[in-house]
């Protein structure tokens, strides 16, 4: 479904990505894990377009969509979570997700998609006409993902969506990928949370500064990378950060 | 001193300086660009008051709607031919760019019309006064009261009722978020100009009405006006763009009724010394709003 190939960004002069090659087929659900500032954010904003890569490919359902503008990747079926769940505060709940379903909105359907947000996150039904940054952390989280669901996207995009949420805030977002994926949503995850992560995905890379060091299952993955050291970027694996 | 005359003319030139602002803020909410070339809306405006009123036998009411409709068509070029291809570089390109097509406009009716300045047209009914309960008042003031509340209320709705409203909100306050929900950059900012300059198209022919003449530096005090306006009330919102425009309406008719004699010709000094009091004490405006400072990239 998604390809990319040898793709190369920068951020000015730092490079970010060297190189990755990563694919996502129809239906998984696929990790992207690394430690801070290894390119996972990066690898998906070349995806989504909000950042044009130096060099390399994406495609998209046999389309090539590397250097389109964000709008035109979410069109081809493409909705992200972006980091830090980026509500707009001065908008109400109602609004952000009729915004989220700017290009395929059709009132019937439009009304139905509402009821199934509804049902998957019942506080966003209760907080319907209030602005989106009285929510709190967890509810805002929900609303990000809800709204990016509005355009009922052929891939869902997560960037770091446990981040800053209490741990039972992140039980129900982890329960609730795996129920988008069980509803046969493909899904590429960001997570600093490795084990949570491999816990639910199909498949992980593990991007070390700016390379995709390894890929495979998540059974493969402990058992042949130290993933504590993948996260610091150390030996010794003897931190409790994360794990 | 403070009677219904002195309410009903402020309240009027408040009108005028909120409708001017709140078009500066249009797209500044989104760009982040501060547009020095928004006077020239104006000055285009009454220049096609002019135009169309002097060479043509249009009847005065098509006269003005076809001025709006030039100062909101001038504002959707300059975007497209101007700001657009400069969007995403730095700030200071953009900045330099809005000087640059102020000039441009400028010279445009320097070398097509004139230098001096032209007598515009206007019907009798806009010079005449009314009187009640005592008051005095030309009734262009109470005029451009009323169609400043028909054009907030349009305004509201459209930015409160409407998907392209809602997206121009969310563009202010987080551009690339929107982008990514499918909204076309080009849309908001598309449609952020031209409110800008259907604003200033109104103003124009209010603004031009006051003298009856227009000449290629008029677009120069509405610009101040609004960047003051804006200042005062705060450069992040829409509702703080309208109370600067009130509020500085409101100072500047009361410095008019208070200073002596001697001092009314240093009334515009007295006016930014205020300026300069916001910008120390709350330079956020009266109005602080919710918009980030995220530029557009």
């Amino acid at each position: 479904m998604l390809t990319i190939k040898d793709l190369t960004a920068s951020y000015g002069a730092i490079t970010a990505l060297n190189g990755v090659c990563l694919e996502v087929a129809e239906g998984e659900l696929v990790a992207l894990l690394g430690s801070n500032g290894a390119g996972k954010s990066t690898t998906l904003k070349s995806i989504c377009g909000v950042l044009r890569p130096v060099q390399g490919s994406v495609t998209f359902l046999g389309e090539e969509i590397a250097n389109k503008a964000p709008e035109a990747v979410l069109k081809k079926g493409i909705s992200m979570v972006p980091e830090g769940r980026e509500i707009f505060g001065s908008l109400t709940v109602e609004e952000n997700l009729r915004l989220g379903a700017f290009t395929s909105y059709q009132r019937d359907r439009y009304k139905a998609d509402l009821e199934e947000m509804f049902s998957l996150f019942p506080i966003l039904g209760e907080r319907f006409t209030q602005p989106g940054g009285l929510l709190s952390g967890g509810e805002q989280q929900m609303l990000a993902i809800a709204r990016a669901l509005m355009s009922h996207p052929k891939l869902l995009m997560l960037d770091e969506p446990s981040l800053g949420l209490s741990p039972t805030m992140t039980d129900s977002i982890f329960e609730l990928i795996t129920t988008l994926r069980e509803r046969g949503t493909t899904i590429l995850l960001v997570e600093q949370n490795a084990e949570r992560a491999l816990e639910i995905v199909d498949r992980a890379y593990l991007l070390t500064t700016g390379s995709i060091e390894f890929s495979g299952t998540p059974e493969e993955l402990r058992q042949r990378v130290d993933i504590a050291s993948a996260y610091l970027g150390g030996g010794n694996g003897t931190c409790e950060v994360r794990l | 001193m403070i009677d219904l005359e002195f309410i009903i003319n402020t309240i009027s030139l408040g009108s005028l300086y909120a409708l001017l602002s709140l078009g500066l803020v249009f797209v500044y909410g989104i760009l982040k660009l501060v547009n020095f070339a928004y006077g020239e809306y104006v000055m285009v405006g009454g220049y096609a008051l002019y135009v169309i009123g002097t060479f043509t036998g249009m009847p005065w009411y098509m006269t003005m709607v076809f001025a709006v409709l030039a100062a909101a068509f001038v504002s959707y070029m300059t975007e497209l031919v101007a700001f657009r291809p400069v969007r995403t570089k730095s700030l200071t390109a953009m900045l330099v760019t809005s000087f640059a097509v102020s000039v441009f406009l400028q010279n445009v009716v320097l070398i097509t019309i004139s230098s001096r300045s032209r007598a515009v047209r206007f019907p009798a009914f806009f010079s005449r006064t009314l009187e009640f309960a005592g008051a005095t008042v030309p009734l262009r003031n109470i005029l451009i009261i009323g169609i400043t509340i028909v054009l907030l209320t349009v305004l509201t709705i459209v930015m409160k009722r409407t998907v392209l409203g809602m997206a121009m909100r969310a563009a202010a306050d987080r551009f690339t978020t929107t982008r990514l929900m499918g909204v076309p950059a080009n849309l908001v900012i598309s449609a952020a100009f031209i409110i800008s300059g259907t604003l200033a198209g109104v103003v124009s022919i209010f603004w031009v009405g006051r003298s009856a003449s227009v000449d290629p530096l008029i677009g120069m005090a509405p610009l101040l006006i609004a960047f003051i306006a804006t200042v005062i009330g705060g450069m992040h919102s829409l509702v703080g763009a309208v109370i600067g425009g009130f509020v500085y309406g409101l100072l500047f008719n009361l410095l008019s009724i208070m200073l002596p004699a001697s001092l009314i010709s240093y009334r515009d000094a007295f006016m930014f010394v205020i300026v300069i009091l916001f910008l120390l004490f709350r330079p956020e405006g009266i109005w602080r709003g919710g918009y980030t400072e995220e530029r557009v990239g």
